[in-house]
């Protein structure tokens, strides 16, 4: 290559600045080789290497070099610009040019850490330097476009972190769309009798914020509502919500529950979705008695009137408000929000999935969350925790990772079974005064009052036996085993197989992501992890970030949390609404499409392909025209331009071909 | 030119690979197998772009004419586009290309175009390293450059670039 040329010509005057990072990039990379070798490259005047770039004294020694070396370029080999980008620009900035004269080169990340062979290492960061150094040349000045933040939020899910931010965000004075799937809001924690490790009252603690919620002039509630449609970007979402029809009026009904007792069926006959099928219910109800609104829905699958059109509809004659409306259709409503929160929750893992613990097919396995709901005064049985047959069990048996810390299931930990498996053992012991044997892998406690939780149980002589529990069968052995379930473990502190005859099973299964996590993930554009799990931009310091600027996530939706961690998260997620909000606008990268009008030839290629419409054809002059403001910066429009008119502010053609022959040319 | 293009025993051949990755999610996915210190060969050499709908099929084979031996596209999983569909706008053009790099007597496998989401650092890992393994397998591509006057920024000042 005639690299000799390049060096002799233009005005380009190129710093480049090698970072160390400590030992993260000196440990692997011959860092002073790299420095040496850029003082080789064309239109380098000055090379450097540093212990910390990033740190304030290396970003002075940018701004000091610029102004006494006369440098207009700037090159820093470092970690990922996704990191430390921005950083650079401002120092760049601060020493009086357009942060845009700024490249980085990722040598960390993608050098560094990856690279076994030292030599190779060097070798990859020279040539990653060659292609930063030739294209920084090529950079122009350029001006962020700022666009206005609609100062209106979403939030998606109405368990504890949506109802938490939510409040937030109200209590700031934003108007807030609070948008839930189920018939109320409350989610999981609703489901809960008392908490850990503290045993305060879930609902006790839960309620008054769900009717704080239906009650807050900022808050506009949809249940039984789903997110359908997401256009737009950061600080101008367009939102569509289906709002389902409950077949009665949100506004009339009071939840006086006239119309449930009049139902054509006088006793409850289906299985109640909040009880998880542990009771009954009829095909007018409300989830339970604090629900969310405080308003009734009527199940099409299951009402008569739906069913055969025959009903003589008593619940309709039994309203004296006139609320139930059997020609209630479903409604799609469209808002515009700035930012978007996402507390869309978990589920918890399907105990069926692991057939050896019997779940299905013995009548007294159960769920930790169906056992939540037995001990729960307003659940099936009051609070009393009894049998299938009504009488009180004498020993039960938790089993712990159900679904997690397992290679065929989920690897992770969930790490809240944990604790809500003593918080179980402590209330069915005090309401049964049953012998409880915990089988666990590891007990892991972390947390405010969580270890000293676990020695309390210890005291109240709950039993614990170290290893996984291999089956749960009716198979028995001895006399004392007859009619009892006998779970089979490797007790892996004493060195033997146990049989531990027992009542009651409770499998504490782990959380999952939402079955529609990879839908509604598309629908929000931002990224999962395998598991499900929707991705933070950072897991340390961006955790309630994702890709999507404008987006945040809270609560379980993001990995499996306890109730403060969802109330912190959610708090977190609130703040960085109110923080776009609040500064009113938002800077945009500028690296939008443009169109240099005496290439264009008008052939209308590039407008087909832009996904924002933001390329239109100006029939005058008879040449393609960007509507900067609409253009998201993809760059596909200049790909297909057959005679290079489209190009892409920071990625022109040229500057990529100059990037290509850097990244090739030198070493 | 390429310090090596001509293998010896002494001296194994050790391809020069370009990589074209989307910022949104295999480049961060690329930054995720460095954060989790996922070792893998190093004869790929990243460009970033914003995504992968932005890859003009000419600029693999300017890769090419600069020396690389093989080239690495990776973009959003199909559906997950940060830009809605660039992704399939990449792949129509990565199977034209492959076409034409058939009638220019490349051999096609030289260019894979990987989808790798954000969190797929361990892909990144296992395709740059079967990617090295195939182009090793294929050995050189052993073009000799020819300067191209059009996009060699050597031809053209680098004032005279910045007002294109």
């Amino acid at each position: 290559m005639s690299t000799s040329e390049t060096k002799s010509n233009g005005s380009a005057r190129v710093g480049v600045y090698v970072c160390h990072c400590g030992k993260n990039i000196a440990g692997k990379v011959d860092v002073k080789a790299v420095a040496e070798f850029a003082k080789g490259l064309p239109n380098v005047v000055l090379s450097r290497e540093y212990k910390f770039m990033c740190s304030d004294p290396g970003q002075e020694l940018i701004q000091k070099d610029i102004k006494e070396h006369q440098l207009n370029r700037i090159v820093v080999a470092s970690c990922s610009p996704l990191m430390h980008e921005v950083t650079f620009r401002r120092a760049t900035a601060a020493g009086g040019l357009n942060p845009f004269y700024f490249q980085m080169a990722n040598i960390r990340e993608h050098v560094s850490w990856v690279t076994f062979d030292e030599g190779m290492a060097t070798k990859k960061a020279k040539a990653l330097m060659g292609g930063a150094v030739r294209r920084v040349v090529l950079h122009e000045a350029l001006e962020k476009q700022r666009v206005a933040v609609h100062p209106d939020v979403m939030v998606v899910g109405g368990g504890i972190s949506g109802i938490h931010a939510a409040l937030t965000l109200a209590d700031a004075g934003k108007k807030v769309y609070l948008v839930e799937r189920e018939p109320t809001i409350g989610g999981h924690m609703a489901m809960f009798d008392k908490t850990f490790p503290t045993l305060d009252c879930a609902a006790c603690i839960l309620t008054p914020k769900m009717s704080l919620v239906r009650t807050h002039k900022n808050i506009t509630l949809w249940t039984y509502s789903e997110v359908a449609k997401v256009d737009g970007f950061v600080g101008n979402f367009k939102v569509q919500v289906r709002r389902k029809p409950r077949f009665v009026s949100e506004e009339l009904c009071v939840g006086c529950n006239l119309c449930v007792e009049a139902c054509a069926f006088k006793e409850p006959k289906f299985p109640d979705e909040f009880n998880l099928g542990l009771s009954k219910r009829k095909p007018v109800y409300m989830s339970f008695p604090q629900a969310t609104p405080s308003v009734v829905q009527i199940d099409p699958e299951t009402c008569l009137h739906f069913r055969t059109g025959k009903c003589k509809q008593p619940c309709k004659s039994a309203c004296e408000r006139g609320a139930i409306d059997f020609e209630q259709k479903e409604k799609i409503v469209e808002v515009e929000v700035g930012s978007i929160i996402l507390a869309t929750g978990f589920k918890v893992f399907d105990a069926k999935r692991l057939v050896q613990y019997g779940y299905g097919k013995y009548p007294n396995v159960y769920t930790s969350l169906e056992v939540e709901r037995v001990v729960n005064a307003s659940g099936p049985t009051a609070g009393e925790v009894v049998l299938k047959d009504g009488k009180k069990p004498k020993s039960v048996g938790i089993i712990h990772c159900v679904g997690s810390r397992d290679e065929r299931n989920n690897k992770y930990c969930s790490r809240v079974c944990c604790m809500y498996s003593l918080k179980l053992a402590h209330l069915v012991k005090e309401r049964t005064g049953a012998e409880i044997y915990n089988f666990y892998i590891d007990m892991r406690t972390p947390g405010k009052g969580y270890e000293e939780f676990y020695d309390k149980l210890l005291e109240e002589r709950v039993h614990f036996i170290r290893g996984r529990a291999a089956e749960v069968t009716d198979w028995t052995m001895t006399r004392e085993e007859e009619g009892k379930l006998v779970i089979r473990a490797e007790d892996t502190l004493v060195g033997e197989v146990r049989r531990i005859p027992v009542d009651m099973v409770i499998l504490s299964v782990g959380l999952e992501a939402r079955a529609d996590a990879d839908e509604v993930r598309r629908m929000f554009n931002i990224s999962c992890s395998h598991e499900g799990w929707f991705l933070e931009r950072h897991p340390k310091l961006a955790p309630v970030s994702t890709f999507t600027d404008g987006i945040f996530l809270a609560g379980a939706c993001q990995g499996p949390k306890d109730i403060p961690d969802c109330v912190a998260q959610a708090g977190a997620a609130a703040s960085e609404s109110m923080a776009l909000a609040d500064r009113g606008h938002v800077e945009l990268e500028p690296n939008t499409a443009f169109i240099t009008d005496e290439l264009c030839c008008g052939c209308k290629t590039c407008i087909p392909m832009c996904p924002y419409s933001a390329i239109s054809f100006n029939a005058e002059k008879k040449h393609a025209e960007v509507n900067a403001a609409l253009c998201k910066g993809c760059g596909t429009c200049v790909a297909a331009c057959p005679s290079g008119a489209a190009q892409q502010h920071l990625f022109t053609d040229q500057q990529i071909y100059d990037e290509i022959e850097g990244l090739m040319s030198y070493v | 030119m390429s310090d090596n293009a001509k293998p010896t025993p002494t001296n194994p051949f050790e391809p020069r690979i370009v990589a074209f990755f989307c910022n949104w999610c295999t480049y961060t996915a690329a930054d995720l197998a460095g954060t989790s210190r996922m070792t893998y060969a190093p004869n790929v050499r990243v460009l970033r772009l914003m995504c992968s709908g932005r890859l003009d099929p000419q600029f693999v084979l300017a890769a090419f004419r600069e020396g690389a031996d093989g080239v690495l596209i990776g973009g959003c999983h199909p559906g997950d586009c940060h830009y809605q569909e660039g992704n399939y706008k990449a792949l129509r053009r990565y199977h034209l290309l492959q076409k034409m790099l058939r009638q220019m007597g490349i051999d096609e496998k030289r260019v894979r175009l990987e989808w790798i989401s954000a969190s797929e650092g361990e892909r990144v890992q296992k395709v740059i390293n079967e990617l090295v393994d195939q182009v090793k397998a294929l050995g050189p591509l052993g073009l000799t450059p020819i300067p191209v006057p059009h996009h060699g920024a050597a031809a053209r000042p680098a004032g005279e670039a910045k007002e294109a």
